[in-house]
């Protein structure tokens, strides 16, 4: 046996992949829809608390302030379990795909609202100045003017975050979701083989690639010329 | 004559600094003054508090018999009728020149696309850039932007106009056709207050001429009279400074 097909034994065996590939693409359904839930929730809220905070209401933004930096600062693992572990403790059960989603949300949330944040506040004041003068409330300047060109300067960070926490789908495995990465690591116990797991590479890969893709598309369709 | 504008002890403090010491000043329908005095005497602030971009920390701000400072009064509905023409010009640089000025048509007097654009186009005519409606802040020279934030302001119609130092940001060979609009303006009738280094435009447009210091008002007249006879010592200091 050489070196190449000690690899594709190991690795790219094509009877496992025909055996576990509905397996692998039941995993890829479950793991796009959290992730699709959990960058519609996330990107939503962390939206929603960045405008919040635009406000500068004392007492609203030093609750967005503490939840941002505690769950920028927590492992999702950790949080995970806790919620999942713990909460049943408390009488609060909650199914592990839910567990997942609302998890990972809050991180993507507490991510975005600082990325929305450094965006709003990165529009020169004079916008603001220019918008109130002609007679625009703080929501319409907010809306029509400053989140307009925020959200361009926002995009290559959230794309990479956004990336970041749904890749963390793979964490369902540890509660018992049925995505990829747990199809791919029941497959591998029962076949004794790597193959699997090459699968799941392959699928993240088909996951994500147009994530990215459609990131740098959003990138371009929101620009405009620049003085 | 009645006042348009009325300041009434106006006072501003950054802190512990006391940028505005007690403002009183007023100015009639259709009048053009021009605020002038060495840098950091609050003349920015002072007409930035005319129209409450910047919060006066006491004194009472009287537009159109209107006080802005009152609690019930909407100060979003006032700042449609004070126009205010910035030094960075502050175009939205993400809309065309009609877009620019179109917003506040449609976002605040709630009018249709169609006879937004149609007040737009007529707003940019009067300032000679009809011709560029379509183009973006980008595309435009320093003037042609301060020109389409002129048509911007004038297209919502205001009683009054605050200009903060409309042509610092610009070369020299492009000051003439602002101050020709601010001239049109003028002759139309406008009330209007300018904070600007432009001295010969203040000399032979204003009707009046507003000398601060110290964030005082130390002398005001007429350009003959701050120019050709000032009073005061530091009025004559400082515009004895800028004809040398």
């Amino acid at each position: 046996m050489t070196g190449l097909e000690r690899f594709q034994d190991a690795f790219l065996k094509p009877e496992l992949i025909e055996r576990y590939w509905p397996d692998i693409v039941s995993g890829i359904a479950v793991t796009l829809q959290i992730a699709v839930a959990v960058v519609v929730t996330g990107l939503a809220l962390g939206l929603f608390l960045a405008v919040i905070r635009s406000y500068r209401i004392r007492l609203l933004n030093l609750p967005i302030i503490v939840f941002v930096d505690i769950f920028r600062a927590l492992p999702p693992l950790v949080v995970i379990l806790i919620v999942y572990f713990g909460l049943p403790n408390l009488g609060i059960n909650i199914p592990g795909f839910a567990v997942l989603w609302l998890v990972l949300s809050l991180v993507l949330a507490a991510f975005a609202e600082e990325i929305f944040w450094s965006g709003i506040v990165s529009v020169r004041k004079g916008q603001w100045d220019a918008a109130r003068s002609t007679g625009l409330d703080h929501w319409q300047t907010l809306t029509s003017v400053i989140l307009p060109q925020a959200i361009r300067i926002c995009v290559p960070p959230l794309t990479n975050r956004t990336i970041a926490v749904t890749k963390n789908t793979a964490l369902g495995t540890v509660i018992g979701v049925g995505e990829i990465m747990n199809q791919g690591t029941s497959a591998m116990s029962l076949s004794g083989n790597a193959t699997p797991l090459m699968m799941a590479a392959v699928a993240y890969v088909v996951i994500f690639v147009p994530v990215v893709a459609l990131g740098s598309w959003i990138e371009r369709r929101f620009a405009w010329k620049r003085a | 004559m009645s006042a348009l504008l009325d300041v009434r002890g106006l006072r501003k403090s950054f802190g512990t600094t006391e940028i505005l010491r007690g403002i009183d000043f007023s100015v009639a329908a259709q009048e053009l003054v021009f605020v002038i005095g060495p840098s950091g005497s609050g003349k920015s602030t002072m007409l930035r508090c005319c129209n409450r971009l910047e919060e006066p920390t006491a004194g009472h701000v009287f537009v159109d018999g209107v006080d802005l400072m009152a609690k019930g009064t909407d100060i979003n509905a006032m700042r449609r009728r004070i126009g205010m023409v910035f030094q960075a010009f502050n175009l939205y640089p993400h809309m065309t020149a009609l877009g620019n000025v179109t917003l506040a048509l449609r976002k605040v007097l709630g009018k249709g696309r169609e006879e937004a654009e149609a007040i737009g186009i007529a707003a940019l005519d009067r300032v000679g850039l009809k011709e560029k409606a379509g183009n973006y802040p980008s595309e435009l020279s320093g003037g042609q932007q301060q020109r389409v934030a002129i048509a911007r302001a004038l297209s919502l119609e205001p009683k009054i106009m605050l200009f903060d130092e409309p042509t610092s940001a610009l070369d020299p060979e492009l000051v003439g056709a602002v101050l020709g609009v601010m001239r049109d303006l003028k002759e139309a009738g406008m009330t209007m207050v300018v904070v600007s280094h432009e001295m010969r435009f203040a000399r032979d447009a204003a009707d009046r001429i507003v000398f601060m210091a110290d964030g005082q008002i130390l002398e005001q007249g007429s350009p003959a009279e701050i120019f050709g006879n000032p009073q005061n010592p530091r009025t004559r200091d400082f515009v004895g400074e800028l004809s040398r």
